[in-house]
């Protein structure tokens, strides 16, 4: 029995995950969402911002991470829509231009926000360094035009924003390292105060930031965004997939229980 | 139906199409599979290059030179220099030149640790000492006033910290004192490792979830 349960097919393992995922998918099973401080501090420094302040939104990952990223974006940027906080859009990674593009038109179309007016999408520049350090002296310097190629001189929002000094926030929504890049080179250099949402797999390692307050918030995957959403009291997509996850995990937590369980009876029958 | 639909419509079936062939790789190896890796390839690469022409090549080198010829600014000309050592990225594919690709490396070296070095030792070395240390300064302003936990947490960060660096201290032997030191030290990283795998399920499970929310919603509309 224990020797089966050791050498069980992975394949079974695959069909349990995909049955934990689908049978609450199909019943749209909702559970409650608890909020952690890191997101509500990324909640509540953008709610105390006045209308009109500026929110740099860095869209750094591509299609794989957009199951956990896009939700929180479309929470982050409806907040500051409601707000009336501008956005400027932006990316370090080339997968990323389309993404961010298409998600501030999605919920500007819901927000009813005007583009150069109350947001900006600059599309994407290679070399992330010289980027960053670039929009510290000046953020046409590295944009002369946005995303559609519209020079910056022409959009009304931009007329006031020249530098990191007319920027109140960046979020950094990332599946990399570009949050450490936005650390190092604008929080350390032009004293930017920057919050990360960022994947799952990456977030263990964004904590020692949030500890010296180098993050002024952190948004954790998927539940950084079930989170925002439950903020700003628009559940949605993050909200539905926190629920399903929770099955999710139980089944993973039940299966390594399991797994620890048969190794040591076997260890012990061995001895 | 509308133009717009029915592209709509295609590219919901191609992704749904695409998705399963990747998932077929948890049954076995195949050439679905495959083929869906390849063509995923083909297009990251394709899109990366057009981007970077347009977004990059374009407005960075060939709007400027343009300009500067039209206009008989010949000042703008200068740009010639950095894409001329840009340029000399591909001596390499000359082999009797290939020696000058040494160039633009260095100045690429050089530039980046310069701008890097003194930033990274602020953000990671002396930002993440000083973010260890000022609780206690925070704890002796406060004449140790903080709470039960809170005081707790901050000797269990020293702790964590010196016992993790012991381990990596290789230059003594570990045993003794050190070696007891270095076993805290794992224990930490064991509670970092598990950690961040708890919170990579998190993510690989919820790629899962959107997929499946693609597969049942928007392309077999059961839910």
């Amino acid at each position: 029995m224990i020797e089966k349960l050791m050498n069980i097919d992975r394949r079974y393992v695959f069909i349990l995950v995909a049955l934990a995922v689908i049978i609450p998918s199909l019943l749209e099973v909702n559970l409650p969402i608890t909020i952690s401080q890191p997101t509500r501090s990324t909640y509540d420094y953008i709610e105390d911002l006045a209308p009109g302040s500026t929110l740099m939104i860095g869209f750094n990952y591509g299609p794989s991470s957009l199951a956990e990223l896009h939700p929180m974006a479309k929470a982050v940027i409806y907040h500051c829509f409601e707000k009336k906080i501008r956005v400027i859009g932006m990316t370090l990674l080339a997968e990323g231009a389309t993404l961010g593009d298409e998600m501030l038109k999605d919920v500007a179309a819901e927000a009813e926000a005007v583009y150069g007016e109350d947001y900006v999408y600059l599309g994407f520049r290679p070399g992330a360094t010289q980027v960053l350090l670039g929009m510290g002296t000046a953020i046409d310097s590295v944009f002369e035009s946005d995303y559609a190629e519209t020079p910056l001189a022409e959009l009304p929002m931009m007329a006031d924003i020249k530098n990191y000094e007319q920027i109140d926030l960046v979020l950094d929504l990332a599946s990399g390292s570009s949050t450490e890049w936005w650390i190092t080179y604008t929080n350390t250099r032009y004293n930017q105060q920057i919050a990360a949402g960022v994947t799952g797999v990456i977030v263990s390692q964004m904590y020692p930031y949030l500890q010296t307050k180098q993050l002024i918030g952190l948004m954790p995957g998927l539940l950084g965004a079930a989170e925002y959403e439950s903020l700003i009291g628009r559940p949605a997509k993050g909200t539905e997939g926190m629920s399903i996850q929770s099955f999710a995990h139980l089944l993973v937590f039940g299966l390594v229980v399991l797994g620890n369980i048969a190794f040591f009876i076997q260890r012990r029958q061995a001895e | 139906m509308e133009w717009v639909e029915i592209m709509e419509t295609v590219g919901i079936w191609v992704a749904a199409l695409l998705t399963l062939c990747i998932y077929s790789f948890l049954y076995r190896d195949n050439p679905f599979y495959r083929f869906a890796e390849h063509l995923f390839v083909g297009i990251s690469v394709g899109y990366f290059t057009v981007l970077t022409i347009h977004q990059g090549l374009i407005p960075f080198a060939w709007d400027p030179l343009a300009a500067a010829f039209k206009e008989k600014e010949w000042v703008g000309l200068v740009r010639f220099i950095p894409i001329g050592i840009g340029l000399l990225f591909f001596a390499r594919l000359a082999p009797t030149h290939a020696w000058l690709i040494r160039y633009p490396i260095a100045i690429l070296i050089g530039v980046g640790s310069g701008l890097a070095i003194p930033n990274v030792m602020r953000a990671d070395i002396f930002r993440q000492i000083h973010g260890t240390l000022t609780p206690f300064a925070e704890l002796h302003a406060s004449g140790w006033a903080l709470g039960p936990f809170q005081i707790f947490g901050i000797i269990l960060m020293l702790v964590g910290v010196i016992s993790t660096l012991t381990y990596f201290f290789f230059s003594v032997e570990h045993r003794g004192v050190v070696g007891g030191v270095s076993k805290v030290g794992i224990v930490f990283l064991m509670i970092g490792f598990g950690s961040a795998f708890g919170n990579t399920v998190m993510g690989r499970v919820s790629l899962l979830i959107q997929r499946v929310d693609f597969l049942l919603a928007d392309w077999l509309h059961l839910i």
